[in-house]
Formats: structure tokens, sequence, C-alpha cells
């Protein structure tokens, strides 16, 4: 009977999180959509997730795409089919990995500083001082996140997808010794507009979700260092598992 | 009663409030004069916070009345509690000084946030508004991580004060200073308030402190106001709740949970 209690509880605990979450979200939405928005703090939120990202968003998708060509290359050197490493690496780098690995790395890294930043401001009042100056903290605080999020992911993918697809251009020609020519033309051959765009979309539904979880999180901690300390956490985890049960969804949706 | 009589500024009655089953408030009463400063002391825990928190719509009573100028607050929405709180002016336990701004900003966030001034009118304004709390000038361009903790205090009583409100809440304004800054800041209030002729609710559970700021002196003890009066009368209230706060002792009516591991 224990045991059907505390699964019952889990249960009932997980379903109101969902609740939270979801009024917390609409809340969030609806004043993006009305004037004002705190244009100084959205400046503030664009640079530090779209500038200060993309040196780890690069560095990810540089690796990323270099391990993809030596891979693909080494696996389809058993079938003889060495010459679709160029068109593997575009397509899962535009579709897949660019999006996703992006995604969470600036969950790992703006995430985590967002939860950070308000649980801080929420156990020290600073969020109850927001409300005593007449400003809502919803405004003020989660508005430019989520608009930062959204806005500039895409645009960090849009640079991943090139630098992952200059990743495994190096690799191919410098180490596989592809012609340079050959592999650009396999690169655009077979890529379509759909790629890329999926990926930009997704990108666009990563950048809200890990805003708006890291925001959600910090927005709801409590009790001092150690409750800012597991809202970092739960933020961190909550978005990369968000984005990558999301990713599945909209892969479904996009090319099934 | 004369009808025509203006209401009090501030009027709680029969405030409740309670956290996963445990009551804090448990049917306040308390009512604030225009113009008057009252201090509500009492122990920890026993409510002070809440009760300021209910007020401002922080927190959501569960049961009574809040009346500003005689007009019900408890079932404001968001665009009508702004408008109220305009009103308001709130010094934080421990500041609440938004850290990513410089001193100026913090001061002037209400001015700047309302439309009141520009942001270079603000930066302009700001050292105006520190010389009323006794800072210099050149502490506007500081972050308040570079405070001390008696001028992080000051700055947020300059904050508080910057719009001018009718009604300004001080939140135990002493806590962790040491005694000489700890009456200077109960000097800065006592004339700041009366400068704006604002209407003043503080809490704490610093004697020295109530007795410089306060007009009256109300006791909260488990979520009830037990005690109102005259804040030269606190001394002798005849009230041994009171007797046993304002003498600091252990023995007495108020019951601390301590559990005894020796002797």
């Amino acid at each position: 009977m224990g045991f059907v209690t505390a699964v019952g509880h889990a249960f009932l605990e997980f379903v109101a999180a969902i609740g939270r979450i979801s009024l917390f979200a609409a809340s969030a939405l609806s004043h993006c959509l009305r004037p004002p928005i705190h244009v100084r703090q959205l400046a503030r939120q664009i640079v530090e997730i779209g500038y200060f990202s993309l040196p780890v968003v690069g560095m990810t998708a540089l690796f990323t795409g270099m391990v993809l060509a030596l891979q693909s290359y080494t696996g389809f050197a058993r079938f003889n089919a060495e010459g679709a490493v160029a068109t593997v690496v575009v397509l899962s780098v535009t579709r897949e990995l660019g999006p996703v690995l992006a995604g969470l790395m600036v969950a790992g890294r703006i995430g985590a500083s967002m939860a950070a930043e308000i649980g801080t401001m929420r156990v020290t009042e600073q969020v109850d001082a927001l409300t005593t100056l007449s400003t809502n903290p919803i405004k003020y605080l989660v508005v430019p996140r989520l608009i930062a999020g959204v806005a500039m992911l895409p645009v960090l993918v849009l640079i991943a997808d090139v630098i992952g697809v200059f990743g495994g251009f190096v690799v191919g020609v410098y180490l596989l010794d592809f012609n340079p020519a050959s592999y650009l033309r396999a690169t655009w051959e077979f890529l379509e507009p759909i790629d890329v765009i999926s990926g930009l979309i997704k990108a666009a539904v990563f950048g809200l979700l890990v805003a708006l979880m890291g925001c959600y999180q910090g927005y709801q901690s409590r009790g001092g260092a150690q409750g800012v300390g597991r809202a970092t956490t739960n933020a961190v985890v909550s978005a990369s598992i968000l984005i990558l049960l999301s990713n599945y969804v909209m892969t479904d949706l996009f090319f099934s | 009663m004369n009808p025509d009589a203006a209401p009090p500024k501030l009027a709680l009655s029969g405030v409740t409030k309670g956290f996963d089953g445990k009551q804090v408030l448990r049917g306040l009463d308390l009512s604030v004069g225009r113009g008057e400063s009252v201090v509500v002391i009492g122990g920890s825990g026993t409510g002070k916070s809440v009760m300021l928190k209910c007020i401002l719509g922080l927190l959501q009573p569960d049961g009574g009345s809040i009346r500003v100028d005689g007009r019900e607050t408890t079932r404001l929405s968001g665009s009508d509690r702004t408008v109220l709180l305009r009103q308001f002016g709130m010094l934080f336990q421990g500041a609440a000084l938004f850290d990513s701004l410089p001193v100026w900003e913090n001061v002037t966030f209400a001015l700047i946030q309302r439309g009141v001034l520009t942001r270079k009118q603000a930066r302009a304004a700001a050292p105006e508004k520190l010389a009323a709390v006794g800072l210099r000038p050149e502490v506007a361009e500081l972050m308040p991580v570079e405070l001390s903790g008696g001028m992080q205090k000051r700055v947020a009583l300059a904050r508080a004060i910057a719009a001018e409100p009718e009604i300004i809440f001080f939140d135990e304004p002493t806590t962790g200073l040491d005694p000489i800054m700890g009456d200077v800041i109960n000097e800065l209030i006592v004339s700041c308030v009366k400068k704006l002729g604002a209407t003043a609710l503080s809490i704490t559970h610093d004697m020295a402190s109530a007795r410089k700021i306060a007009d009256r002196i109300a006791m909260i003890h488990e979520g009830r106001i037990i005690w109102s009066g005259p804040a030269d009368t606190v001394g002798d209230s005849g009230n041994p709740f009171v007797d046993q706060f304002v003498n600091g002792r252990a023995e007495g009516p108020i019951r601390m949970p301590v559990t005894k591991r020796f002797g």
C-alpha cells in the first residue's frame, strides 16, 4: 500500500508541476504580446544568449562536423559509399545535430545562468522589490529572456550549421583526400530548404524551452543558496529533456 | 462614529493567512492613520513580514479585509494593483538592491519605469536623492556589491522614498547594522517620513528603533495584534506579553520552541 501511495503522490506532484509550468508559460507569453517591452533588458539578453554563446556553440558544431565526416567515412567504406559523406554531414548537421546540440549547450550555459540570476533575485527579495516599485517582474525579467531565446537560437543554429559543414569539409578534404569542389557540390546537391528551415524552427522552440525553464525554475526557487542550486540543476535537466522530447515530435511532424 | 471622518490610510480587519496547514495570521486587525508612524513589534515567526506582504499583494490573504484609503484591495487585479503600489515605498530587511544595476539606477528605478524621468534625467537627479540619505554624489556610480551594509540600507531608503510615496513600509530597518549605524538609519527614517508627510508602517524586534520611529507601537503574537498604544507607554503597558518582549526576558507568557539538551 505504501508503494502505491508513493507512486500516487509522485504522479499528482508531476501533474501539479505541469499545471504550474503551463500557467507560468501562459502568463509569460501573454505579456510577450502586450506592450511595453523592456528594450534595454531585451538587448542585454540578446547579447548574453546570441553573442556570448557563440564560442561554445561554434566549437560544438565544428567538432561535431569533423567527427561526423570521420565516422561516416569509416562506416560507409565498408560498402563503398564514401561519396555520401558530404551529404550525410550536411543533412545531419542542419536537420538534427546543429539545433539539438546548440539547444543543449545553450541550456547548460544560459538556462543555468537564468535560473541562478532570477533565483538569487527571488531569495534576496529583489523580485518583491520590483513589484513594490510597480514593475511587473514577469514583464521585466521573463519576457526579455523568452523573446531573446526564441530570436537568438535560430541565429546560433544557422551559424552552427555553417561551422559544422565547414568542420566536415576540413576533415574530408585535408584528412580523407576528397576533392574540395566535389565535396562542396555533394554538399549542395542534396540539400533542400526544408532541411535548414526545419532546423531553425526547432531552434526557436528550443530557445523558448530553455528560457522558459530557466525563468520558471529561478522564479519558483525558495530557501537560500540551496534552493538556487536546485533551481539551476532543475532548469538544465528539464530543458534538456524537453529539447529531446520536442525534437522527436517535431522531426515526426516535418519528415514522416 | 462621525460618518464624515476620513477613513484610516490603512485598515486591516480579520486578516488570515496560512501556509501548508500552519496558520500564521489568525484574524489580524490593525489601523494606521494618515501621517501616523506605527511600529509592529513581535518575535520571529509571529507573522510580521507576512502581514506586510499581504498588504502589498505579494501574498494573497486567505480571508479578511485590507483597505487603503477606505478602498478594499485584497482582490485587486494586476494593473489595478500596479497603480495602487505607486502609493507605496518599501525598505526591505536585506536592502534588496538590484545588483545588476548601478546605485543611481537603483535609486531612480521607479521614476524611470513610470516614465517620470528619462535615464539621462534620472542619472542627473540621483545625487540629490542620495544626499537626502546622507550619501555623497560619487556613490551613484558604484554597484551595490561595492557598498557596506549601512550604505546599502541608505541607498535602499533613498530608493523607497524617491517617488515620494504616501505610505512607506520598513521591514526590520536596523537588522544587521551596528548600533551607531542603526541609529543613523532611524534618524533618517524619522526625518524622511516627516518631510514627505507619509504614513509609515514598520516591523522590527529592535526596541530602540521602535521607540525612535514610532508614534504608536502594536505588538503581534501568534498572528494577532494583542496590544497597541502610544510609543512612550510601551514600557508600562500592563500587558505581560509586551513586558516580556520589551524587557527581553526568557521567562514569561511567550514560550519559545527551544529544546534544552543540557543540565
